[in-house]
């Protein structure tokens, strides 16, 4: 038996919200459903939401669930959180936030959760009149897994929105792989493309890490010279230039000595009555809070 | 709470009888029956005692009986002898709804250069004659088929099988699991060669299994090292494991005849009872074909774990053939072998009775189950289907 936890046992034990809205023309509001899975799957769920049209805000959703106790406990979930938030704000609700909602989901149990934040997306581009397929680029690109009926396109989000590293978590998210499993070989070649491509982009926002993490490690144990160097020379190019180039100036730095930083003021800067306030203020303080109290700015 | 216990296809309570038989052997008499001196001699009588009692059972000979760990290792042992006496022939028959102790070594040996042929069942279970006739071939070095199927208690005309087998010079291995102890067998007037039993399905404790093979059957031992069981299954004897099975075996044997009759009647009124009381659903599985304590139900438009996990707040403990009870995402291949509608599959449970298994228990049974049925269907958007979504999928399902 599985190990659930006590909110997803009393959510199933207790379900809430399960039914159907009808929709009565009552004034002001309106009622879209959306469905997903299907009974070969296993699982399905069909999501029934009431907006209110003016503030674009659901007022009530109800869940018909066909499935195991995660299905219906996450079902039941889905419709506690989306109550109140508008339809924008709906749409941000991701699986994770149901599992997280559960205090966790078996792992193997996770494609519950997907199964919920699809159908409250299914819902919402009901209600807006949006077709599913050309807005959710899950449905295009190339099927991967046949068994399941799952997309390269809906891989690649699983992957990316849950940081997924292997196939078999691919499986427990939203089955592609757990039927015949010849579709693995293409679900870890996407897996890979994926880490290539994150790995170019932090590339990209390494120096911010960086500079953040030699910050994080300064707070513990004294940095090194060279490490001071760069970090100076990071939240100067990055927190201090912008400003004073903003106004006309610049700074380049000359030299570290100890907690001596010596620099250049360039541009207006350096011709400004006030050069002495550039240095403590936009500087010192600047480079003091991020690297060290001790540091003292000098121009030469 | 107590519990009420149909999972009796999973695995049996060991009698307290057994327990009594087995206790001297974890304290006391604790010898190597291989020793030479007194003191491990009479565990030597032990185990002699025990094949005495497993022989028993299966009308076989003593020496027909070799102890194993397990039905799996029994499954294994069966067929890789078979394979190894008879190195000329690469051709394998089983059926689509074996264990995964048989179907497993199945696949492994087609990677080997065997061919497998996986006989089909039709929808009550069956197997077709005919085609198990057409793929024997000059070149079949081993038939292997199960007794009676675990999930949905359907046996196979085993000896009908064996006749065919043996005409055209297979060996023919039988794993007979769920049968041992539940019908009578006798091995001196059948066709089977080999035969995998396990103890913990018939109140022993797990952890012991037997095997027999035929007299004059050339067979090759999977484990190899000193001469215990006369050469077939190296390793010091599990010699508590032994003295119980043996045991367990001379109760089931006592029992038997009153057995069936009683889980009979019991399967039959659960059986009854739930279909009368409960509507859509119905029984899988062949039904005259059938052992007598085990009753498999597709309750439609709901998923088994759901029901499982109902039955569990009343202490009730059965059995599902759904996908989300197993860790994998298919369900059952032996009801998806069977052909069953979606609607049927994945809610499909299997209630199976024992010899303790009492009047009340069925009754507590009869009187949750129609209610679980209903809350979850009232939870399903496939109960009252007013927008058609199911009908749209079996359309399209009809059509892949
Ligand atoms: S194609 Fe993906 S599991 Fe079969």
């Amino acid at each position: 038996m599985w190990d659930y936890t006590d909110k997803v046992l009393e959510l199933f034990y207790d379900p809430k919200n399960q039914g159907v809205i009808e929709d009565n023309g009552e004034p002001g509001v309106k009622v879209a459903t959306g469905e997903v899975g299907s009974i070969a799957c296993g699982d399905a769920l069909r999501l029934h939401i009431k907006v209110q049209v003016e503030s674009d805000q659901i007022v009530d959703a109800r869940f018909q669930t066909f499935g195991c106790t995660s299905a219906i406990a996450s079902s039941s979930a889905l419709t506690e959180m989306v109550k109140g938030l508008t339809l924008d704000e709906a749409l941000k609700v991701s699986n994770k936030d149901i599992a997280d909602y559960l205090g966790g989901l078996p792992e193997a149990k996770m494609h519950c959760s997907v199964m919920g934040q699809e159908a409250l997306e299914a819902a919402i581009y009901n209600y807006r009149g949006i077709p599913r397929a050309a807005h959710d680029d899950d449905d295009e690109g190339a099927l991967v897994c046949t068994c399941f009926g799952v997309s390269e396109n809906k891989v690649r989000r699983v992957v990316i929105e849950n940081n997924l590293t292997t196939a078999e978590q691919v499986t427990n998210y939203i089955k592609a792989g757990g039927g015949c499993g010849s579709c693995l070989a293409k679900i870890d070649d996407i897996i890979k493309d994926v880490k290539e491509k994150n790995a170019v982009t932090n590339l990209n926002t390494k120096g911010v890490n960086l500079t953040k993490e030699i910050a994080n490690s300064g707070q513990k144990r004294p940095l090194t010279n060279v490490q001071k160097i760069a970090l100076i020379q990071k939240v100067l190019d990055e927190e201090v230039r912008p400003v004073l180039i903003a106004d006309g100036g610049d700074v380049e730095l000359y030299d570290v000595d100890g907690d001596i930083v010596k620099v250049v003021l360039q541009g207006a800067c350096g011709s400004c009555s006030s050069s002495t306030a550039t240095l403590k203020i936009a500087i010192e303080a600047r480079l003091r809070d991020r690297i060290n109290p001790s540091l003292v700015v000098e121009a030469v | 709470m107590s519990v009420i216990y149909l999972d009796n296809n999973a695995t049996t309570k060991v009698d307290p009888a057994v327990v009594e038989a087995i206790m001297p052997y974890l304290t006391e008499f604790y010898g190597n029956p291989s020793s030479m001196h007194t003191f491990g001699g009479q565990l030597g009588k032990a185990v002699r005692t025990a094949r005495e009692q497993v022989a028993a059972l299966l009308g076989a000979d003593e020496s027909e009986i070799v102890f194993t760990s397990c039905g799996t290792e029994g499954d294994n042992a069966a067929i890789r002898a078979a394979l190894l006496a008879q190195p000329e022939k690469r051709h394998i028959i089983t059926t689509q709804v074996e264990h995964p102790a048989v179907l497993n070594v199945c696949k492994q040996l087609e990677t080997q250069g065997y061919t497998v042929t996986y006989l089909s069942v039709n929808r009550h279970g069956q197997l077709d004659l005919d085609e198990l006739e057409a793929s024997l071939t000059g070149n079949t070095a081993l038939v292997t088929i199960m007794y009676a199927n675990n999930e949905t208690g359907t046996i196979f005309p085993i000896e009908e099988i064996g006749k065919r087998v043996k005409e055209r010079g297979a060996i023919f291995h039988v794993d007979a699991v769920q049968a041992v102890g539940k019908i009578p067998l006798n091995m001196k007037t059948s066709t089977i060669d080999m035969l995998t039993m396990s103890g913990h399905k018939i109140h022993a404790p797990k952890g012991i299994g037997a095997l027999y093979v035929r007299r004059g059957v050339r067979f090759r031992p999977l484990l190899i090292g000193g001469h215990q069981e006369r050469g077939r299954r190296a390793g010091t004897e599990n010699v508590p494991g032994i003295v119980g099975l043996g045991k367990a075996a001379e109760l089931e044997r006592l029992h038997i005849e009153t057995a069936i009759k009683r889980e009979t009647r019991l399967r039959d009124r659960l059986e009854q009872s739930l279909l009368a009381k409960i509507p859509d659903c119905e029984v899988n599985g062949d039904i005259t074909q059938r052992l007598p304590n085990t009753t498999n139900i597709g309750f439609k438009y709901i998923e088994g774990e759901a029901i499982l996990l109902l039955l569990n707040k009343y202490g009730i403990c059965a059995s599902s053939g759904s996908a989300c009870t197993s860790g994998s995402l298919e369900p059952s291949h032996v009801l998806r072998a069977m052909g069953l509608p979606y609607t049927t599959l994945h809610g499909s449970i299997r209630f199976s009775l024992c010899r303790y298994t009492t009047e009340a228990q069925i009754d507590r049974v009869i009187e949750v189950m129609p209610e679980i049925v209903e809350r979850l269907r009232a939870l399903s958007p496939f109960k009252n289907d007013e927008a058609g979504w199911l009908q749209a999928q079996e359309q399209t399902l009809a059509h892949r």
